[in-house]
């Protein structure tokens, strides 16, 4: 889901596609009362399709909506979902907060580190910075906070699908049924 | 499948989860149509603002959104011709730990929600809407999507709807993961492209200076979504299900240690809160009591499962009496929470069995507050974490005699002293647990320095 990043360190900007442009523009026909508005929505897009965002990202944007590269950089480092890193190709989200908590997420989340392959601690050091990376650069995990599905924890997201009531021995087999293998 | 159980309890009665809830129900417009859909917008249309904005008051609706403000009089607030843009901007922000409603509506029912966006924005005089949802719900983002195009084209939305000269465009907006941008004001600076730090109220008041600074509604997703049951029941019948001051049905969202988790939607006060956690939520576990329930989403203060609540009521000669009762006793709505110094915020209850650490309890919200503060006042960017802290040292074995007073005092030092009431939300839990259970904190609190 997250392809095209330029893995071979060209900047984003230099490989945006024509229907990207299309899209960007009809994301701005959104907002006729301020292009600004579109900032978060233009983030979005440009997330979605290059796997994170690079500087010549967040100027690109910032020159679409008349503004400096500093309006678009404070986003992206306020958000907590846009990263300027590459992430795993498929992304594990396990809800941390207290009704997850309570059924036993942080199991689950460490039950997901140690299947792809990624240090605890690690991950951990990551929380808010960047994502870490499985060794074959298939997946990547984050701890998030409540997913509004507390009735059915725990929960998580695998991509852009919500599972709930996950056990950690489903792990296994959620991981082959909702990621795309590696290259 | 979803945190509704199929079968409502006896005691449900589904509004809000009426359609969503039925065998086969598609989030289309051929489906919702089919269950009577749009024809309040009809009814609405012939109407005149202002006849909405009253039915709207005298249906006793609350805001769903947490703060339980009376929606008719928010309403009110907007004047009809002061010449400006008005702005509706709907909060699909649903990131209060312990709620799960919105998400439902926002997948399953999106027509349900519009139908209401249209009737709003016609009773307020607003032409541009926006749905703001949390982009952890990017399915709901395209469902909705695709629902606002669907019924433009049927003629619901976009110019002249239904031939009445009423114009309104709506746009979905996703959020990108804060828990901030569900304060209103910071979803209105995230809607405008800024960081979203919450502006101050005076004079910030969405109604006054809102959306491009021009007078702006915020409401809830189901706070909007119970207005065409308004006009379709009519308010005094609408408003008779609930408490006087608390109309219609809620939404309360179970989850924790109990039997049956769950999203119920149920006649605001009709069930005490034994009656929810017992018989509709199965009660505790096998062989387990409960401990602390936390009535009204994360922010809401705790309740100890076995405490009793001293009150005053009116006797049957209006004199007012002592009264006390116990907790499980508290009637489910907004006056009777507020009663128990807690709140029915966004309904959400999180339940906490006798298994249960209570420092680790906290310790898990006070790491959320940590990490949900923008970070603009200081007292909550630096409080929240150092209680955080503070909560996680207790736990690994470094609790200090002095920890409770200290935790105390920062707590205390943070409520009523940021721009935004993310600074109660991040303090209520720590003074609440503290006051509620201290022989807890006292027992991990034993080093004398
Ligand atoms: C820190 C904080 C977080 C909030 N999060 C939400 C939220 O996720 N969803 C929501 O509807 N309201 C949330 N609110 C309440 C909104 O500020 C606002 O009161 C509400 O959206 C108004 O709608 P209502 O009157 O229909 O309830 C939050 C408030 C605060 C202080
Ligand atoms: S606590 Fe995990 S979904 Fe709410």
């Amino acid at each position: 889901m997250t392809g095209n990043t330029t893995a071979n360190g060209g900047r984003q900007a230099d490989s945006i596609p024509a229907n990207f442009i299309l899209e960007a523009n009809e994301i701005l026909s959104h907002y006729p009362v301020s292009k600004r508005s579109a900032s978060l929505p233009l983030i979005h897009l440009w997330q979605n399709h290059f796997g994170h965002i690079d500087p010549s990202g967040i100027e690109w944007i910032a020159a679409k909506l008349d503004l400096q590269p500093i309006n678009i950089y404070e986003l992206v480092t306020f958000y907590p979902w846009f990263r300027q890193t590459a992430p795993g190709k498929n992304i594990i989200r396990v809800c941390r907060t207290l009704s997850c908590a309570l059924a036993g997420s942080k199991d689950l989340y460490e039950k997901f580190c140690e299947t792809i392959g990624i240090d605890i601690e690690e991950a951990r050091a990551h929380h808010g910075d960047g994502m870490p990376v499985s060794p074959d650069g298939n997946y990547s995990i984050e701890f998030v906070e409540c997913l509004a599905s507390c009735g059915s924890a725990p929960v998580c997201m695998v991509n852009d699908e919500l599972h709930e009531r996950v056990a950690p021995e489903d792990v296994p087999s959620l991981l082959s049924r909702s990621t795309s293998p590696a290259n | 499948m979803s945190c509704i159980h199929p079968a409502p309890h006896p005691k449900e009665r589904r509004i809000i989860f009426g359609n969503l809830t039925q065998p086969g129900y598609a989030p289309d417009l051929k489906t919702y149509v089919a269950h009577g859909g749009y024809e309040q917008l009809r009814k609405a249309l012939s109407m005149t603002p202002s006849a909405i904005i009253d039915a709207v008051k005298a249906a006793n609706l609350r805001g769903r959104g947490g703060a339980g403000f009376p929606c008719g009089i928010k309403w009110s607030f907007i004047k009809q011709d002061d010449g400006k843009p008005h702005y509706l901007v709907v909060n699909g922000d649903e990131s209060e730990p312990g709620t799960f409603k919105d998400r439902y509506i926002l997948h399953e029912d999106p027509h349900q929600l519009i139908e209401g966006v249209a009737i709003s924005s016609f009773a307020l005089g607003v032409k541009l809407a926006y749905i703001y949802i949390r982009c952890e719900f990017p399915a709901a983002a395209k469902i909705v999507a695709a629902a606002i195009a669907e019924a433009k084209a049927a003629g619901f939305l976009g110019t002249n709807i239904l031939g009445t000269g009423f114009s309104l465009d709506v746009f979905v907006h996703q959020g990108a993961g804060a828990y901030i941008c569900g304060e209103e004001t910071s979803l209105i600076e995230s809607l405008e492209g800024k960081r979203p730090y919450p502006r101050i109220k005076p004079p910030y008041f969405p109604a006054v200076f809102g959306l491009y600074m021009n007078p702006t509604v915020v409401n809830n997703v189901e706070t909007i979504c119970h207005i065409p049951h308004i006009l379709r029941l009519g308010p005094e019948e609408y408003a008779k299900m609930g408490t006087p001051g608390d109309g219609g049905t809620r939404t309360l969202c179970v989850s924790g240690d109990v039997q049956r988790p769950g999203a119920y939607e149920l006649p605001a006060g009709a069930v005490t809160l034994r009656e929810l956690l017992y018989d509709i939520c199965g009660g505790p576990k096998p062989g387990r009591s409960f401990k602390a329930i936390i009535p009204g989403g994360s922010s809401a203060k705790v309740l100890r499962a076995d405490e009793k609540i001293k009150r005053k009521v009116k006797g049957p000669d209006g004199t007012m009496l002592d009264q006390e009762i116990d907790v499980l006793d508290l009637v489910m709505d907004a006056a009777s929470l507020a009663g128990a110094g807690t709140m029915i915020g966004s309904g959400g209850v999180i339940v906490m069995d006798d298994t249960r650490n209570m420092v680790e309890t906290l310790n898990n919200l006070n790491l959320f507050y940590a990490h949900e503060s923008c970070g603009q006042c200081t007292p909550c960017r630096e409080g929240s974490l150092w209680m955080a802290k503070m909560s996680s040292r207790m736990l690994a074995g470094g609790g200090v005699e002095n920890d409770p007073k200290k935790l105390k005092s920062i707590a205390d030092n943070i409520a009523g002293r940021t721009v935004c009431a993310f600074g109660e939300a991040a303090s209520w839990p720590t003074q609440s647990f503290l006051e509620k259970f201290p022989e807890e904190f006292a027992a991990i609190a034993t080093k004398n320095k």
